[in-house]
Parts: C-alpha cells; sequence; structure tokens
C-alpha cells in the first residue's frame, strides 16, 4: 500500500521517516493491544476477553475528578456558570499558556513531588502530553545522529518520541536484576565509552523516575551520580518524572529538582525535566505535557517549538481552576497514593500465593513481574513464546521485557491502575490457573510448546520494513474503555 | 559558565519569529488599543483571527447543557473522555461488548463540516481525515512525511509568514519562492511555477511539491477551478505533490464560490494520492484556541504515517467532544455558517471603504479574513527600506500593527496585509480615522517629521535589518 518498489514514480516515495518504521508501533508492546482490541475483556458482555494489562493508565481515582467538575461548573466554558469565559480562552493562542494554567502547573508539580522542590511557571513549556515533550526537548539538545544514553529495561515509546523525526539515537545503559536494574556509574561510563568509540557524540542523559516499567524511584545517590556525571562530560540530564505522582510507599520520591536546588555547583543549565497529567491525574486524553527547563535558551527554543502541540485552552481553563483548588489536590493525591499502595498490595499478594515475584516497587502503575522459572530457555525467544500463551491462553495482555530492551529474559511489565476491583481479581483467577496448570503437568507443558511452534498460535511481530505501519490502524490505541463492572 | 551547546535547530533561527511579521504582534503585546483604558494604544490588525462570531457558540452551549455537563444520551462521560488518546480520535460511546466497527462520529462531525464547506460537492471520508494540533502542526507533519531535509516545496508569494517555521524548521525542508506579481492579480501562473522549479534544480534542489492556501492568506482570493486545474497540471507533470491549505474555506464571503482541489481532481485518473488539504477550526469558527487541525489524504501511506505523528499533537478529547457535539447540530451549523459569512463580508465592506477614504485600494477579495492593501502610493520610495519605513510609522505613529508584504515574502515593496475580524467595529472606525488623519496630513512624505524621529528608528533599521539578513541565509 503506497509503497511500491517497481514503480519508479517520484510521488509515491514518501520520507525516510514516513516509510521507516522509527515510529516503533512494530514492537511486540502494541501487538498486544492489537490482541486486546480484537477481543476485549468486559465483566458482562465478554467476560472470556482479554484483559488488558499492557497499558499504564491511572483509572482509580477519576471518580474524585469528575466530582470536582460537577461541583465547579464555572470552570468549563460550557457551561451557564462559565460560559462567559468562552470567547476569551477559545481566542487564545498564545503559546506561553494562561497565566493561571502554568501557575497551577508549577503548584502541582511540586505537591505531586511530595513538596521538596518549588517550580517556577516562568519555565513551564507546554506540549502534547509527554509524548511531545519528549520530542521537542530532543529536537532542542540534540542534532540528527548524536545520542543520548538510557538506562535499560525503558518505555518502548521513547525509540519513537525521542528518534523518529529527530533523528536522535537511543543508546542503553544496561540494568540487571542483581542488583535490581540500579542504574551504576561504571555501566554508565561503559554506555559513553562505547559511544565514543563508535564515534557518536554524546548529548545526554534520558532517565524516568520513578521507572517505567520498574516502578522504582531513584535514591539520592544515584541522581548524585548522575548529574556528577552530565556535569563532567558537560553533557543534559533530562527527567522524565511522569509518574512522580504515583510514590505510594517509601523511600521517598526525590526528583532532581531537589538536587539541582541542594547542589548550587552542578551546572543548571543542563538539567531538564519533562512532566505530565496523564499518570498523577489520570486525564491522557486531555493531553496535558510539560517541559521544565532550568536553562533559559532551551525554555526559549522549547517554547517556540510548543506551537506543535498547544495544550487546548479550553482544558488549560478547566485545569488551572481544578489545580489552583488546593484542598482538592491535596485530598487528590492523597487519596491517590493510598489507592495505588492498595491495588498495589492486593495484586503483588494475589502473584506471590501462586509463587511469582515481581522486583520490589514503591511507585508506577504497574509492577514488574520476574517469570524467569515459566521460560523454557533464558532466551527473547523463550521469552516471547511464554508471551504469547499468556495473550493466547490466560488472555492477558502485559508487556514482555524484550520490548523495554531489558537485558534479561523472563521479566513482565504488569500494569494493575486501570481496571476495577473485580477485574483484578479475575485477572489474578486467571493467573492462578495457569500457573496450577503448569504445575501439574510439566508434561503438558512439553506438549504445548510443541503445539506454540506449529505456528498456528503465532502473533506477528513484523519487523520488516514492508509491513510497517500499514497493516493495523488500532495498533497504538486502546479505547480506555470502561473496564469495571457492570453496576 | 560556558553556553552549552544546544542543537543547531535551537541555535539558529528559521523559527522565524524575529521577522517583523512577529515583531509588530510584539509591538501590540507593549501597548495594546483599549477604547477605555488605552485609547491611544496599538490597534492589532496583525492577527488573522475570527471574533464575529462568538455569540453564535456560546448561545449555543447555552442552549445545551448535554454538551456543557459532559453527558451524552444522559450517560456521564467524563471518564471516556479523560482516559481517551487514540490517535484516530473519539469513536462514537458504545458499549465495548457491542462488537460494532465504529463509526468515528468525532471525525465525522469535522468530515461533514468540511463537506459542506464545499457545498457537499466532494464526500469527506472521515477515515482520510488525521486529527492534528492546529494547522500549524498539520503543515509539519506532511512536510515530515513528504520531503527529506534539504528537499524543497514550491510556495507562491506572498504567502503567511508562518509557514517559514512550519515547514521548515524542524523538518530541514526547504521553501523555494513561486514569484506573483500585482501585475495579474497575484495570480499563480504556469510561468511562474515553471520558473520556480527550474530555478531550484539549479540549485540542486529536489522540489518534492508545491504547496498553496487557497484561499490566499494574505490575499483573501480563492482559486478558480481552471487555475486549479493548471496546478494540478503542473504537479502531474512534475511528478511532485499538492499541498492545499485550505485553512480559510469557511470565509469565504462572496462569489466567486470557494472550490476546492478535492472537487478540481474529481475524475481525474492516478492523481488523488499526491493532493492534500489542511484544514482547521481556527479561521471559520474562530477557535484558535483549541488547537484542532486535520490532513485530508487519499494517499493511505500519507495518512497512516500522519496519524502516528499525529500522537506529539492531539487533539485534547474534552475538545474534541464538544466540537462533535456542536458540530454534528446540522441547525446550528447550516445557520453558522451563513450568518459567519455575512459578517464577515459587512466587516470586509466597512474595511475596504474606510480606506478608500484614505484614498487606499486594495486587491479585490472574497475570502479571508484580511484585506490585501495597496500602499504603494504612500511609499517615499519603492523598495524594501522605503516599505519598512512606512510599516514603522503605522505602528508608532498612526498605532496600527498590520503586517508588511515584506513578511509575507511578496517581491513587491508597499503592499500590506491588514485584518479586519478581530475587533469591533467601532474599533475598526478608530483605525480607519487614525489611517485618513496620517494620509491627510501628508506625514507619509513629510521629510521634517522624520528627521526628528530618525535617531530611534535608525537603530531599529539596523537591528532590522539585520535579522532579515540571518533569516535569508537560513540555517
Amino acid at each position: 500500500m503506497g509503497l511500491h518498489v517497481d514503480d519508479h514514480s517520484n510521488y509515491n516515495v514518501l520520507s525516510r521517516i514516513a516509510t521507516s518504521d522509527g515510529h516503533g508501533e512494530n514492537s511486540s508492546y502494541f501487538d498486544g493491544w492489537k490482541a486486546y482490541d480484537n477481543d476485549p475483556f468486559h465483566p458482562i458482555d465478554n467476560p472470556k476477553g482479554v484483559i488488558q494489562m499492557g497499558l499504564a493508565e491511572n483509572q482509580l481515582c477519576l471518580d474524585l475528578t469528575h466530582q470536582w467538575i460537577k461541583q465547579n461548573p464555572q470552570a468549563s466554558i460550557c457551561t451557564g456558570e462559565g460560559v462567559s469565559e468562552f470567547k476569551d480562552v477559545a481566542n487564545f493562542q498564545d503559546y506561553h499558556g494562561l497565566p493561571d494554567f502554568r501557575k497551577a502547573i508549577a503548584r502541582f508539580m511540586g505537591k505531586a513531588r511530595g513538596g521538596g522542590a518549588k517550580f517556577d511557571p516562568e519555565r513551564i513549556v507546554m506540549s502534547g502530553g509527554a509524548t511531545g515533550a519528549q520530542e521537542n526537548i530532543a529536537f532542542c539538545l540534540a542534532n540528527p545522529g548524536e545520542a543520548f544514553l538510557i538506562p535499560t529495561p525503558y518505555y518502548p515509546g521513547f525509540d519513537r518520541d525521542f528518534r523518529w523525526r529527530t533523528g536522535v539515537q537511543l543508546l542503553p545503559i544496561q540494568c540487571h536484576s542483581f542488583n535490581n536494574f540500579k542504574i551504576t556509574e561504571p555501566a554508565l561510563v561503559t554506555a559513553y565509552q562505547t559511544a565514543q568509540r563508535s564515534n557518536i557524540t554524546v548529548k545526554g542523559i534520558l532517565v524516568t523516575n520513578p521507572s517505567n516499567p520498574l516502578g522504582t524511584t531513584l535514591d539520592r545517590e544515584t541522581l548524585r551520580t548522575l548529574v556528577s556525571f552530565a556535569n563532567e562530560k558537560r553533557i543534559h540530564l533530562v527527567c522524565d518524572e511522569i509518574f512522580s505522582g504515583t510514590v505510594f510507599d517509601r523511600p521517598t520520591y526525590v526528583s532532581v529538582s531537589e538536587i539541582v536546588e541542594e547542589e548550587p555547583y552542578y551546572d543548571r543549565d543542563l538539567i531538564h525535566i519533562v512532566y505530565s497529567l496523564s499518570k498523577d491525574l489520570g486525564v491522557p486524553g486531555f493531553r496535558v505535557g510539560v517541559i521544565y527547563s532550568y536553562n533559559d535558551a532551551v525554555v526559549s527554543c522549547a517554547r517556540k517549538m510548543s506551537s506543535f502541540g498547544l495544550v487546548s485552552t479550553q482544558t488549560q481553563h478547566l485545569l488551572a481552576s481544578m489545580l489552583g483548588d488546593d484542598d482538592f489536590t491535596t485530598k487528590f493525591l492523597a487519596e491517590s497514593r493510598r489507592r495505588l499502595s492498595r491495588r498495589h498490595k492486593v495484586f503483588t499478594a494475589g502473584l506471590h500465593r501462586v509463587g511469582i515475584k515481581c522486583l520490589e516497587s514503591n511507585a508506577g502503575l504497574f509492577c514488574w513481574m520476574n517469570l524467569k522459572h515459566l521460560l523454557n530457555e533464558a532466551t527473547v525467544e523463550a521469552e516471547l513464546e511464554l508471551w504469547r500463551v499468556i495473550i493466547k491462553e490466560v488472555k492477558l495482555n502485559m508487556s514482555p521485557g524484550s520490548s523495554f530492551h531489558c537485558s534479561e529474559p523472563g521479566w513482565f511489565r504488569v500494569c494493575f491502575a486501570n481496571m476495577d476491583d473485580n477485574t483484578m481479581e479475575t485477572a489474578l483467577k486467571r493467573i492462578r490457573t495457569f500457573v496450577d496448570r503448569g504445575n501439574d503437568t510439566t508434561a503438558a507443558q512439553a506438549k504445548k510448546k510443541k503445539k506454540w511452534s506449529d505456528g498456528s498460535l503465532r502473533l506477528s511481530l513484523p519487523r520488516r520494513i514492508e509491513e510497517l505501519s500499514i497493516m493495523t490502524p488500532r495498533l497504538i490505541s486502546p479505547h480506555s474503555p470502561l473496564v469495571q463492572a457492570a453496576t | 559558565m560556558a553556553q552549552i551547546l544546544l542543537s543547531r535547530k535551537a541555535a539558529c533561527n528559521t523559527h522565524g519569529q524575529d521577522s517583523s511579521y512577529f515583531l509588530g504582534l510584539q509591538e501590540y503585546e507593549n501597548d495594546p488599543y483599549d477604547p477605555k483604558t488605552n485609547p491611544t494604544g496599538i490597534i492589532q490588525m496583525g492577527l488573522a483571527e475570527n471574533q464575529l462570531s462568538f455569540d453564535l457558540l456560546e448561545s449555543w452551549l447555552q442552549r445545551h447543557p448535554d454538551a456543557a455537563g459532559l453527558r451524552r444520551f444522559g450517560r456521564v462521560v467524563f471518564r471516556e473522555l479523560a482516559l481517551f488518546q487514540d490517535y484516530h480520535g473519539l469513536p462514537e460511546f458504545k458499549r465495548v461488548s457491542a462488537g460494532f466497527q465504529q463509526h468515528n462520529v468525532r471525525l465525522q462531525a469535522l468530515a461533514d463540516l468540511m463537506g459542506d464547506l464545499r457545498d457537499n460537492k466532494i464526500e469527506i471520508d472521515p477515515r482520510k481525515l488525521v486529527l492534528t494540533a492546529g494547522a500549524t502542526s498539520a503543515n509539519e507533519i506532511l512536510m515530515f512525511c513528504l520531503a527529506e531535509p534539504g528537499e524543497a516545496f514550491l510556495i507562491p508569494t506572498p504567502y503567511y509568514p508562518g509557514f517559514d517555521r512550519d515547514l521548515k524548521w524542524r523538518t530541514g525542508a526547504e521553501i523555494v519562492p513561486v514569484h506573483c506579481s500585482s501585475s495579474n492579480g497575484f495570480r499563480i501562473t504556469r510561468a511562474a511555477l515553471e520558473k520556480a522549479y527550474q530555478g531550484a534544480r539549479k540549485r540542486n534542489l529536489s522540489v518534492k511539491g508545491v504547496l498553496v492556501t487557497n484561499p490566499s492568506n494574505p490575499l483573501g482570493t480563492t482559486m478558480s477551478r481552471n487555475e486549479l486545474g493548471a496546478l494540478v497540471d503542473f504537479v502531474v507533470a512534475k511528478d511532485v505533490h499538492l499541498i492545499s491549505d485550505e485553512i480559510y474555506s469557511g470565509t469565504t464571503f462572496d462569489s466567486p464560490r470557494f472550490v476546492s482541489v478535492t472537487e478540481a481532481i474529481e475524475g481525474r485518473a492516478h492523481v488523488s494520492d499526491r493532493v492534500h488539504v489542511v484544514y482547521s477550526l481556527s479561521k471559520d469558527l474562530g477557535l484558535p484556541g483549541f488547537r484542532v487541525g486535520a490532513i485530508y489524504s487519499n494517499n493511505e501511506a500519507v495518512v497512516a504515517a500522519a496519524t502516528k505523528m499525529s500522537s506529539f499533537g492531539l487533539v485534547s478529547s474534552q475538545t474534541q467532544y464538544l466540537l462533535s457535539a456542536l458540530l454534528s447540530d446540522e441547525e446550528f451549523k447550516g445557520n453558522y455558517t451563513g450568518e459567519n459569512q455575512k459578517r464577515i463580508k459587512q466587516r470586509h465592506d466597512r474595511l475596504v471603504q474606510g480606506l478608500g477614504r484614505s484614498g487606499i485600494s486594495c486587491l479585490k477579495s472574497n475570502a479571508g479574513l484580511f484585506c490585501w492593501v495597496d500602499m504603494r502610493h504612500l511609499l517615499r520610495s519603492n523598495t524594501l527600506e522605503g516599505e519598512m519605513e512606512l510599516w514603522r510609522e503605522i505602528v508608532y505613529e498612526v498605532g496600527l500593527n498590520i503586517s508588511p508584504g515584506s513578511s509575507c515574502h511578496c517581491d513587491e515593496p508597499g503592499w500590506f496585509r491588514v485584518c479586519f475580524a478581530n475587533m469591533s467595529a467601532e474599533t475598526l472606525d478608530v483605525a480607519m480615522r487614525r489611517l485618513q488623519d496620517f494620509v491627510a496630513s501628508g506625514r507619509a512624505r513629510d521629510g521634517d517629521s522624520r528627521q526628528r524621529k530618525k535617531p530611534i528608528l535608525g537603530k531599529w533599521m539596523l537591528t532590522l535589518s539585520s535579522s532579515d539578513r540571518r533569516s535569508e541565509r537560513g540555517c
């Protein structure tokens, strides 16, 4: 479709960017969503459907936000109470954003991080979600061919967001389970030197804190190591803190902004934060991303670039009001953490009961699950085989570690905050059944193994350029359905 | 501390924001007119916004509590909206298990509007629509899809100053101007297209397509069916793409009627794959803040790639929801479009008459939110410098922010774009009176008063011309 190498006509050829698979949507990460899309679970209408556990959404506190909106009709420009603002809001297209919006975001950012740091509204730059923010910052900091170092495992979306249209590379800092995937200085140095030997210019480091997919937060020592390394090499440090408000347990969260404030010795011009309301507030549909940079030139450039992905003023207006309500945000963040903590406990306990361990975590909307013991062999192929079984037979969409560039096969990211309690129970039941079945008959497993490899259960993992994006339009997009009991 | 090396894109100024177009906007910000609190301030006539029909939108909102209360068929939909991030746009709200093959209501509503604006001669298929964060994003996405860094698009002059940023900055694409002149009303000729094409070839630039704005910004004119046909012939002959930015299609207030390129290619074989339309609600509906843009293309590969790229700037689901409710209301749409066009015509005529009283004429136009005004006779010298001198006077002495033709890459000095739809009728009258006084006093050609002001202007001229040179050099 659209790409025929036998057709020499010029106009049929799109750009390399358009025709490559740099968008990264051919990864197994997204294949699972496709399986879900084709057969989505519903407690009443489709109880045998696939349960979506591959989507890191926070659906636990939407009732609180919804309640606030009902109680504050003046915040919407569509209500009788608020329509008087309609004209000014609809007409406002300044890329600085509504002043109240920026103030409210800055304040919320501080609160989401436990109050350890203050944020200056003047440094807030809008973007089309964190997706847009990551791309924007990459355009600002690096030229095509230059690279950022990134600890593995990492969010697959970065391959698209940071690299696709920018031409910037992402080079791994390998982390391992023996020390809980901690980012060590030797690993940093190795990654840096490897790049140098290949004549690749390293422009910075990209970390996610709290980590996706690990669900862990960086300790002060690691943050200092990163900042210090960046300072020494004169490279940038971009911290994606999109999950900062989801820290539900100790250790206390430390944002890189605290390090900046504590250590005046380090050059602030190197430090940049990416943030979003998609996870903390659970509103990914509103596309609210933020770039926060301590570098004036970056703020200025990013702001101009934000023209390509501004936040709808209707949304800015609503959120300025909501996030400006101190009472609400305090209660919301506390309740959200409480519910996440509870959900995390229930889920990990349920897994533990069937002998499945997760990496110990204190944040995020997911667990990093260790299924190495269920692999036939310690290879990526075996991991993907297991993954196919989990989707096809257990009917759970979870994400294989290889899609996160994990160095060790057998890890899976499982999301737990995008469903209600009953669905969670159903998911745990299915896992229990699957594990029990596996324990009962290893012979049966051997038979299954044969069955898996006959191709009939094989989900496609197209990586060839010819099969790129055209195959399915719904690959990346979850409907974000109501996965809840129908009461 | 040494400046940390940013990317080349960050360090150069291809974002184009040093141009006089933006400087004028800045000056307005510093001293904005208000009839009561700042009656001597600068009147904003450099911003092509449509503020004429907000009352129609507001009254619709007041009459439709469901859309207001984020309800549909009585059911609360906040949750779905908050979570919805599908880059295909909001689907109908049905239960997931219904096994439906979604007909995308939001896109349908937008597709219907676009069809209406094309007199329903063309059916717009929502599956070929990609939602983007405004036309700004739509244009950039198309560049990313169609051109490699260093490749070029031909664009007829004068053109919207924002293109220098939207099309070139992050994409690395080049713009090659197709020179149009007042001798034939700035119409695009085959000869001009050919000349631009050959010129690009001589510079070793690979031409990937042509981009036109129809109705034109800044001219306010629409292309005839014949002109469109000739344009399509050209792109077929050269085997390149055609992008038609139709952002102003709903502002056509007079005959001839607007003809979309989609209509012009009807029935022509092997052409639809190379033609792409850009649209937005920022001008027609006057909602620039909501960032609603769209790409419409028959080329599946383009739609697929553009859809993925739209991830970097999706439209807020909250906004999608409101607008689809609004645009699904047939009665409202019909009423709005007609009334909006009527008001634009009235305001346009008011400006033209006002200018006429000052002995100033405009290019005859039938669309847009501005007039292309001929002030060549007011120039001291028929040069770029002459135009900038006049511009500075109009901004600082007369207090009107209008856009000089050079910022739109016009080849002939003395033309200015003057917007009329972003102010009240009274403010427009004030603007016209000021202009009249200015012209009547002969200050435009008065040497003495200019001598007095020269030191400040001299410094300004240096700043301005050096930045113009920088942007010509490009990065």
